[in-house]
């Protein structure tokens, strides 16, 4: 279970996140909808540790992220996170990049990690890409090969920070496929993103940020059916 | 720990000798600048010609003078010329050293920015009518100037600290010659070479400041 | 058709001075290297504020003739006893030179592999001691090579210098032959030739890294 308690961030004069509160029990797939700079990415950097937060308190599975004594490292082996950039590691191949964290964080044998590597690679699609450099592929290939890489470490939970945005729209499609896999699977995923349709159909609960406060929270057909926030309201006129 | 007294007065009495050394060797620097541009500017002409001959020879010097130690090329300044009976003062044997080094280095430097201007400028300048000369001197050279600003700023302090290595040809006049000198007669070679070291570095960082000024003044834009 | 006193034995002696110089290249360029690199990851991972005093040193080097850095050298180590042949006296300032040089081309290595790489791979549990390992290295590496090279074959050139300190390397060992024989222009060309031989073929390898490896779109 992921808990966040009254978490507060600035970037400088800039207060991003205002007080959020949110507890995301395991099994559910939880997507923030929201624009842009209303703090939906920062909060997942917060999840795992990459960002500080000013106040509050953010904890997954009883260990608080930001304190002291926290082992960041070992902390992040349980939160697989999957960026907006895909961030592959040019000068490994897909199946290098899918091993790496495996056998150097979690000490696992060649043999192992390359079993797991080729399972989880096969399960997005990628099965017949394991000695291609990730430069050669496309975007969509590429967003799938780190999905398969942070799956490869058997976290507990998945956040997925606008997976989709920064791709072409013919292969939106298949990173979403992914997704909605995983989900009925039965992962633990909070995503970001700006497919409502997607969101819709895949989420048990929809959260709607603005300007660094979660305004509303619901299961998807009430949020989207009968959104109770004004702003929220303003949003999916918008976005409609 | 050591049974070394420092006489720093010495050196400090020596001051005034050794800045109007400093004002020799800018004075070298600067030439050396002023026609290793002029050559730089020649060579680029050249192998832009698309004459064999001349691009050969533009070819050749850049990449001697890039691929041999500066020294060396003040040596033959020096030393190998006099097979042809012409013997170089050492100022003179350092200057041409120098400046030959400088036209290649900078010739290159020409090139990298060269690179760096579209095509597009020059034949919108053909366009108006203008000939290969006129769209070369009013619209890529000034461009290719302004590119090649910064790396010919560094190959500036290069010539005023290249102007040290005059001592090993009898040169006594610039700041290396006279701290040498001074050295010699007192055997201070701490003392005085610490202290030149300071000018050379004050020397080397107010040429880097100013040529940034001057930088942020001409292009503005 | 040449009419040369040149003997085998002088030969010799010039290659003898190459090697020399060689030796003081490979010496230098090797440990300064290692203190570039560990310079540079210093000066990247402390920020402009905190590497301001390293910064300062290394800039130094950079600034002060090396010939000038010689004599210093040289002179330090008498006063302080040191008792260090020519040799050890050159190897060490030639080495502080090259890496004065080095830290700066690999902070900008460092500098060159994307954050969000480098945050992926701290994302799935690595350590920074793993993500500089693994991700940083190869890929600052391959932005570096290229100007690596060029700082190698400029210690290669500027090694020259060592003639003050009196050691016999290339350039030196040519003028004492054109002292003694008088054909200065042809054993100055023999000495060009070596430098020109080594340093041409590897400058072009470098251009042609640098171009091959660049980042392309």
């Amino acid at each position: 279970m992921i808990e966040i308690e009254n978490v507060r961030k600035s970037f400088g004069p800039l207060e991003v996140l205002k007080g959020i509160n949110l507890t995301v029990p395991k099994g559910e797939v939880l997507t923030i909808i929201g624009g842009s700079g209303s703090g939906k990415s920062t909060l997942l950097t917060c999840i795992n540790g990459l960002e500080p937060i000013d106040s509050g308190r953010i904890t997954v599975d009883g260990t608080e992220v930001h304190a002291k004594g926290t082992d960041l490292n070992k902390l992040r082996r349980k939160l697989g996170i999957v960026f907006q950039q895909f961030n592959a590691f040019p000068h490994l191949t897909v199946l290098e990049n899918v091993m790496l964290a495996p056998m150097k964080v979690l000490g696992q044998s060649k043999a192992e990690a390359e079993a797991m590597a080729v399972k989880q690679l096969s399960h997005v699609g990628l099965g017949e890409k394991l000695g291609v450099y990730p430069t050669r592929m496309s975007g969509g290939q590429q967003q799938r090969m780190a999905i398969a890489r942070a799956l490869a470490m058997s976290p507990s939970y998945m956040l997925f920070d606008e997976v989709t945005s920064a791709l072409d729209p013919q292969l939106v499609g298949e990173v979403l496929d992914t997704l909605r896999m995983l989900a009925s699977e039965g992962m633990t995923m909070i995503c970001v993103t700006h497919e409502m349709k997607f969101a819709r159909e895949v989420s048990d609960r929809v959260a709607f940020f603005h300007k660094g406060v979660m305004a509303e929270i619901s299961p998807p057909e009430q949020l989207f059916g009968a959104p109770k926030d004004p702003e929220l309201q303003k949003f999916l006129a918008a976005t409609h | 720990m050591f049974s070394y007294t420092f006489h720093w007065n010495q050196a400090f009495k020596a001051l005034p000798q050794m800045l109007d050394g400093a004002l020799v060797t800018l004075q070298i620097a600067i030439l050396s600048m002023v026609i290793g541009m002029a050559c730089a500017i020649a060579l680029t002409l050249f192998r832009l010609s698309g004459n064999r001959v001349l691009g050969g020879f533009a070819t050749a010097w850049v990449e001697v003078a890039r691929n041999t130690p500066a020294l060396f090329q003040i040596y033959m300044a020096h030393f190998g010329l006099g097979n042809f009976g012409i013997h170089l003062s050492p100022y003179t044997a350092l200057l041409v050293g120098i400046a030959f080094n400088n036209a290649g280095y900078l010739a290159e430097n020409f090139r990298g920015a060269l690179k760096a201007i579209p095509e597009t400028q020059t034949r919108s300048a053909r366009s108006l009518g203008m000939t290969p000369m006129q769209a070369f001197r009013y619209i890529v050279m000034p461009q290719m100037l302004r590119i090649a600003f910064l790396p010919a700023t560094n190959q500036m302090v290069w010539a005023i600290l290249m102007t040290s290595l005059g001592v090993t040809v009898g040169m006594n006049t610039d700041l290396a010659g006279v701290t040498q000198e001074l050295n010699a007669r007192s055997f201070r070679t701490f003392e005085f070479f610490a202290l030149a070291a300071v000018i050379y570095y004050v020397i080397a960082k107010i040429v880097t400041m100013a040529a940034r000024l001057f930088a942020a003044r001409m292009f503005r834009y | 058709m040449f009419n040369t006193a040149l003997t085998w034995s002088d030969l010799v002696f010039l290659a003898q001075g190459a090697g020399m110089t060689l030796t003081v290249t490979a010496v230098s360029v090797a440990a300064g290297t290692v203190l570039g690199i560990i310079f540079g990851v210093l000066r990247f991972q402390l920020g402009p504020y905190w590497s301001a005093p390293l910064t300062f040193i290394l800039d130094l080097f950079r600034s002060v003739p090396l010939l000038i850095q010689l004599v210093l050298g040289n002179a330090a180590q008498s006063i302080f006893k040191l008792g260090w042949a020519p040799f050890t006296t050159s190897c060490v300032v030639l080495s502080l030179y090259t890496a004065a040089y080095c830290t700066e081309i690999v902070r900008g290595g460092i500098g060159a592999v994307p954050v969000t790489t480098r945050r992926a791979a701290r994302s799935l549990g690595m350590t920074w001691w793993q993500d500089m390992r693994y991700i940083v290295f190869p890929l600052a590496t391959r932005v570096s090579l290229p100007s690596w090279i060029g700082l190698t074959l400029g210690v290669m050139k500027d090694s020259a210098l060592v003639l003050w300190l009196g050691l016999i390397e290339l350039l030196r060992a040519s003028q004492i032959l054109v002292t003694r024989l008088q054909e200065p222009l042809f054993i100055l060309l023999i000495c060009g030739a070596f430098y020109f031989i080594i340093s041409f073929p590897v400058a072009r390898l470098g251009g042609y890294l640098e171009k091959r490896w660049s980042p392309n779109d």
